[in-house]
C-alpha cells in the first residue's frame, strides 16, 4: 500500500514539472531554442503573482490571472528584442543569451526580494486532501496535476486545430518557405514565446502555492523541466507530460527510501532512458 | 617575425608574475590564485565550447571530482596534497570517459543539459560519501597543506609564515598550470589534430570527407579537459582548505563565471580565455562591493557581447585591425630570399 | 502600357555568387511566360528574388507600378506574388488540406480560389486531404503546392520547375490546369527545363544562361535552332 501511496505521490509531483517542462518543449519544438533562463522566468513569474497579490489583496489565483497578459507581454518582448536575434545554425549564442539573462534574472530577484523564501498564501485549500480509492491525495497536488493535463490538452489543441498551431509547425518545418505563405517567422517565435510564458505563470502558481521558492531555486526546475522534455522526445507534448511523470515517480520513489535520494532517483531515471532512448520516448518522425 | 616577439613577451610576463609574491601582498597572491585558476579552467572550456563545439554546462563535475580526489588522498590515504592534485586530474580524466560514453550520445543542446544533468548527480552522489563529511563537507586536516613538499624551501626563500608559504606555492602552481595549459593548448590548436578540430567546427562534412574523425577527436578533447579542470580542481580546495557538495560542483562558481570570462574575451580564439580573465578581474575589482549588482553586469555584458561582437573582445580586435599575433594557422612557407 | 510585372536590370547573389546580371523582364496581365535554360542559368535566383526570398542588390521590381525589390517576402505574397517553389517544400507536420489552408495564412477577404474550387480542379486532393503532404506522389504533391499558392489569391504566379522528376503523364495533368488559372485572373511565370512544355504553354518566352536573359521572343517566331543557341551558349558567329 505504501507503494501504491508513492507511486500516487509521484505522479501528481510529475504534473508539477510536467508544468515546469510544457513552455519549455513549445519553444523547443517550434524554433529549436534551449532557453536556459526558462527556469529563472518561473521564479520570476512566482514572485509577479506574490506582488500583484499583495498590491491588490486579491487570492494567488485571480493575482495569477493577472500576471498572464504581463507575462505574455514579457515573453514577446523577450523574444522581438533579445532572442530572435541570435537564432540561427550555430547553437552557441542562444545557450549563452539565455544563460546570461538566467544569472541577470536570478540577480535581480535577489536584489529585489532578498534572499529570504517565500510561499503564495493560498489559505485553507493547502491543508485539504481526499480519498481516491485507498489513498488519500493532497488537494492542490490534485489541482496541479489536473492543470497539467488541461495545459497539455490546450496546448495541443492551439498546435493541432488552430490557424496560429498550423503556422507554428509549417515555421517549425521550413521557416523559409512558411515566409512565402505570408507567416513572419519572428513574429511567430514572439507569440510562441509569449505563450510559453503563460504556462510558465501557470507553473509559478503552484511552484509557489506548493512549496517555499527563493531566488536561487530556478537552476533547479530548469533541469527538472529538461530532463522530462528531453525524456518525452522533441517536439511531442503528451511526451513531456510522459517526461514529467517519469521524473516524479522516480523521485518519489528515491525519496521514499531515503529522503536524500530524492532527486538523485530523478536524475538517475533521465540518464537511465536516455541510454536506451537517446532520442526520448515519443520523438517526432521527421527530426 | 610575429611570433619571434610574442614568445619573448609570453615569457616576460610569466616572469613577472612569477615575482608577484616576492614583492605583493598575501591577499594579492591569494586574488590570483584564483584569477589563475579561472583562467585554467576557462582555457579550457574555451577548447571545449569554442574549438570543439561541446557546449558544456557541467565542468564543475571535473572541479568537484578533483577537489574530492585531492581530499580523499589527504585525508583517506594519507598522501601529499600535491600528488593528490595529479590524482584529482586523473579521476576526473578516468570519470570523463563513462560521461563521454553518455553525454555523447545527445546533440548540441541536449549535450548541455546531460552534462548538467551528470554533475548534479555527482553533487548528490558526493553528499552520500559519509567518510568525507557527507552533506556538510570537510576540511583539510590541520597541517596536511603546511607539509606539503616545496613549502619549506619557500618559507626558507622568502622568510614567510608557513600559511603565507601555502598560498606562495600554491600561487606558482596555479601560474605554472595556466602557462602550460596556454603553450599546450597553442601547440595542440596548430597540431594536425588540433587543425582538424579547427575544420570540423568550421566545415563538417568537408572535415570528415578528408579523413578527419570529429567524434574520436572531440572524445579526446573532452577527456584531456577534464584532466586539466580537474587539475586546477585539486589545487583550488588546497588553497580553500574546506570541501563540500555544493562549493565543489557549484554551476556558478566553476562554470558560468568561467563561460562569461570567454564569451567576453573571445570564445574560440586561443588570447580570449586571457582577455576575458582580466575584464573578469577588473570588474571585480570595480563591483566587488556590490555583491549582486557584479553578477548582473557580467550577465549583461555576456548578453551584449553575443549581440554586437559575437567573437568577444579578442575576436573584434582581430577583425578590426586585421592583425594576429597568435595565428593558429600555419602560413605559407616563405621563399629564403 | 506598363506591364503587369516589370522587370528591370535586377543583379541577386546566391551567397557570395553573383547569380543574375541586369534582368529584365516583363509579363503583361493574363499572359504566361515561360523562362528556360540549363541548371545554374539563374532561373530559381530570379523567382527567389521576386518574391523575396533571395537578397536584390540592384534593379527594380515593379508589380502594377509598386516597387517589390526592398521588401520582405511576406509582403510581396500581400502584394500579389505567389510562388510554387522548385521541390514543392510541402509541410512535412501539416496534412494536404492544412498545407493548402496555410496558403491562405495572411489572406484578406474573399477572393475566386477556395477548397472547394481547389477540389474540383485537383480530384485526388479531396480523397487524401487528410494525409500528411508529404505522403503523396511527387504529382500530387506538386497539385498541393500549387493550390497552396493559388490559395492566395495571387496577381501572379510563380512556377519553378513543375515538372521536374515527373512522368510526361503526371506533368500533363499538372498542366493541364492552367486554363483554369489564367480564367481565376492570375498571370503566370513558369520556369521550365522541359522546353516542349514551356513553348506548349507560354505566350511569351525568355532563355537565361549564367545570370542573363539571352533570347526572348513569342513561341511561334523562335526557331529551334535560336532556342538550343541560346539554352547551351554556341555562338554561330
Amino acid at each position: 500500500m505504501i507503494w501504491l501511496d508513492t507511486l500516487i505521490q509521484g505522479i501528481l509531483l510529475g504534473g508539477l514539472y510536467a508544468l515546469f517542462a510544457a513552455g519549455l518543449s513549445l519553444v523547443f519544438g517550434i524554433m529549436r531554442l534551449v532557453n536556459l533562463a526558462h527556469g529563472d522566468l518561473i521564479v520570476l513569474g512566482a514572485y509577479l503573482i506574490l506582488g500583484l497579490g499583495t498590491a491588490t489583496g486579491l487570492h494567488p489565483f485571480l493575482a495569477a490571472a493577472l500576471a498572464l497578459p504581463l507575462m505574455f507581454a514579457l515573453g514577446w518582448a523577450l523574444q522581438s528584442a533579445l532572442l530572435n536575434r541570435v537564432l540561427g545554425d550555430d547553437i552557441l549564442p542562444p545557450l549563452l543569451v539565455t544563460f546570461g539573462l538566467s544569472v541577470v534574472i536570478q540577480n535581480a530577484l535577489l536584489m529585489g526580494f532578498s534572499a529570504d523564501s517565500r510561499k503564495l498564501p493560498i489559505g485553507p485549500i493547502e491543508a485539504q486532501s481526499l480519498p481516491l480509492g485507498p489513498v488519500t491525495v493532497g488537494a492542490m497536488p490534485l489541482i496541479t496535476f489536473g492543470s497539467a493535463i488541461v495545459v497539455i490538452l490546450g496546448l495541443n489543441w492551439l498546435f493541432y486545430h488552430t490557424a496560429l498551431g498550423r503556422a507554428f509547425r509549417a515555421t517549425s518545418d521550413d521557416p523559409v518557405t512558411a515566409q512565402l505563405m505570408g507567416i513572419r517567422p519572428r513574429r511567430i517565435f514572439a507569440v510562441a514565446t509569449g505563450i510559453a510564458m503563460v504556462v510558465a505563470t501557470i507553473a509559478a502558481l503552484y511552484l509557489g502555492a506548493r512549496a517555499n521558492f527563493d531566488p536561487a531555486i530556478g537552476p533547479a526546475r530548469l533541469l527538472y523541466a529538461f530532463e522530462a522534455v528531453i525524456i518525452g522526445g522533441l517536439g511531442s507534448l503528451w511526451g513531456t507530460l510522459a517526461g514529467g511523470l517519469v521524473i516524479g515517480v522516480a523521485q518519489a520513489m528515491g525519496a521514499a527510501i531515503n529522503p536524500e535520494w530524492q532527486i538523485l532517483a530523478g536524475h538517475l531515471a533521465f540518464v537511465a532512458v536516455l541510454l536506451v532512448r537517446p532520442r526520448g520516448l515519443f520523438p517526432r518522425a521527421n527530426d | 617575425m610575429r611570433q619571434k616577439l610574442t614568445i619573448p613577451l609570453f615569457l616576460a610576463l610569466l616572469a613577472v608574475m612569477a615575482l608577484v609574491p616576492l614583492i605583493g601582498s598575501r591577499a594579492l597572491v591569494q586574488e590570483l590564485f584564483m584569477v589563475l585558476c579561472l583562467l585554467v579552467l576557462a582555457l579550457n572550456w574555451n577548447m571545449l565550447a569554442g574549438f570543439a563545439g561541446l557546449m558544456s554546462v557541467g565542468q564543475q563535475l571535473f572541479v568537484g571530482v578533483g577537489g574530492y580526489a585531492m581530499f580523499a588522498a589527504v585525508i583517506l590515504w594519507g598522501m601529499d596534497p600535491l600528488a593528490g592534485v595529479l590524482i584529482g586530474g586523473v579521476t576526473a580524466a578516468a570519470i570523463s570517459v563513462p560521461v563521454a560514453f553518455f553525454a555523447f550520445r545527445l546533440n548540441g543542446a541536449y549535450f548541455a543539459i546531460g552534462t548538467w544533468a551528470v554533475a548534479d548527480i555527482a553533487r548528490l552522489a558526493f553528499g552520500q560519501w559519509k567518510a568525507l563529511g557527507g552533506g556538510t563537507g570537510t576540511s583539510l586536516p590541520k597541517g596536511a597543506a603546511q607539509d606539503m613538499a616545496g613549502v619549506v624551501p619557500i618559507r626558507a626563500l622568502l622568510d614567510v609564515s608557513k600559511a603565507a608559504a601555502v598560498d606562495v606555492m600554491t600561487y606558482w602552481l596555479a601560474l605554472a598550470l595556466a602557462a602550460v595549459m596556454l603553450a599546450a593548448s597553442w601547440v595542440f590548436l596548430r597540431s594536425r589534430m588540433g587543425l582538424g578540430l579547427q575544420a570540423v567546427r568550421d566545415n563538417p562534412v568537408a572535415a570528415r570527407s578528408v579523413g578527419v574523425d570529429p567524434t574520436r577527436l572531440k572524445a579526446l578533447v573532452f577527456v584531456l579537459t577534464a584532466f586539466g579542470t580537474g587539475l586546477a580542481g585539486g589545487l583550488i580546495f588546497i588553497q580553500i582548505g574546506r570541501i563540500s557538495p555544493d562549493a565543489a560542483f557549484s554551476l556558478l562558481d566553476w562554470t558560468a563565471f568561467v563561460i562569461f570570462v570567454v564569451v567576453i574575451g573571445g570564445i574560440g580564439t586561443l588570447p580570449g580565455p586571457v582577455i576575458g580573465v582580466l575584464v573578469f578581474y577588473a570588474l571585480e575589482q570595480l563591483l566587488a562591493d556590490y555583491g549582486t549588482v557584479y553578477l548582473i553586469v557580467l550577465g549583461l555584458i555576456g548578453i551584449a557581447v553575443m549581440l554586437f561582437a559575437r567573437r568577444g573582445l579578442w575576436g573584434t580586435f582581430l577583425s578590426r585591425s586585421g592583425f594576429d599575433p597568435l595565428p593558429l594557422g600555419h602560413s605559407a612557407p616563405k621563399s629564403a630570399t | 502600357m506598363s506591364a503587369l510585372l516589370e522587370i528591370s536590370g535586377l543583379t541577386a547573389h546566391y551567397g557570395d555568387f553573383q547569380a543574375l546580371f541586369g534582368v529584365d523582364l516583363a509579363l503583361e496581365a493574363g499572359q504566361t511566360v515561360a523562362i528556360i535554360g540549363a541548371n545554374g542559368a539563374g532561373k530559381t535566383t530570379l523567382m527567389r528574388a521576386i518574391t523575396g526570398i533571395a537578397k536584390v542588390t540592384a534593379g527594380s521590381i515593379l508589380l502594377n507600378g509598386a516597387e517589390m525589390s526592398r521588401r520582405a517576402a511576406p509582403d510581396i505574397l500581400t502584394a500579389g506574388i505567389a510562388m510554387v517553389p522548385e521541390g514543392r517544400k510541402l509541410f512535412p507536420s501539416l496534412t494536404v488540406e492544412e498545407n493548402l489552408r496555410i496558403g491562405a495564412h495572411a489572406r484578406q477577404g474573399n477572393g475566386f480560389w477556395t477548397l472547394e474550387r481547389l477540389y474540383t480542379l485537383f480530384p485526388i486532393l479531396r480523397e487524401r486531404r487528410d494525409h500528411p503532404g508529404t505522403a503523396l506522389s511527387g504529382g500530387q504533391q506538386q497539385m498541393v503546392a500549387i493550390g497552396r499558392a493559388l490559395m492566395s489569391n495571387p496577381t501572379v504566379l510563380l512556377c519553378d520547375e513543375l515538372s521536374l522528376g515527373l512522368a510526361p503523364v503526371v506533368i500533363r495533368e499538372i498542366y493541364a490546369a492552367f486554363p483554369t488559372i489564367r480564367e481565376s485572373g492570375t498571370s503566370i511565370i513558369v520556369v521550365e527545363q522541359d522546353i516542349g512544355q514551356a513553348l506548349k504553354v507560354a505566350d511569351h518566352v525568355h532563355c537565361m544562361m549564367e545570370g542573363r536573359v539571352t533570347l526572348s521572343g513569342r513561341p511561334a517566331d523562335l526557331s529551334r535552332e535560336a532556342i538550343h543557341d541560346a539554352y547551351f551558349g554556341v555562338n554561330h558567329a
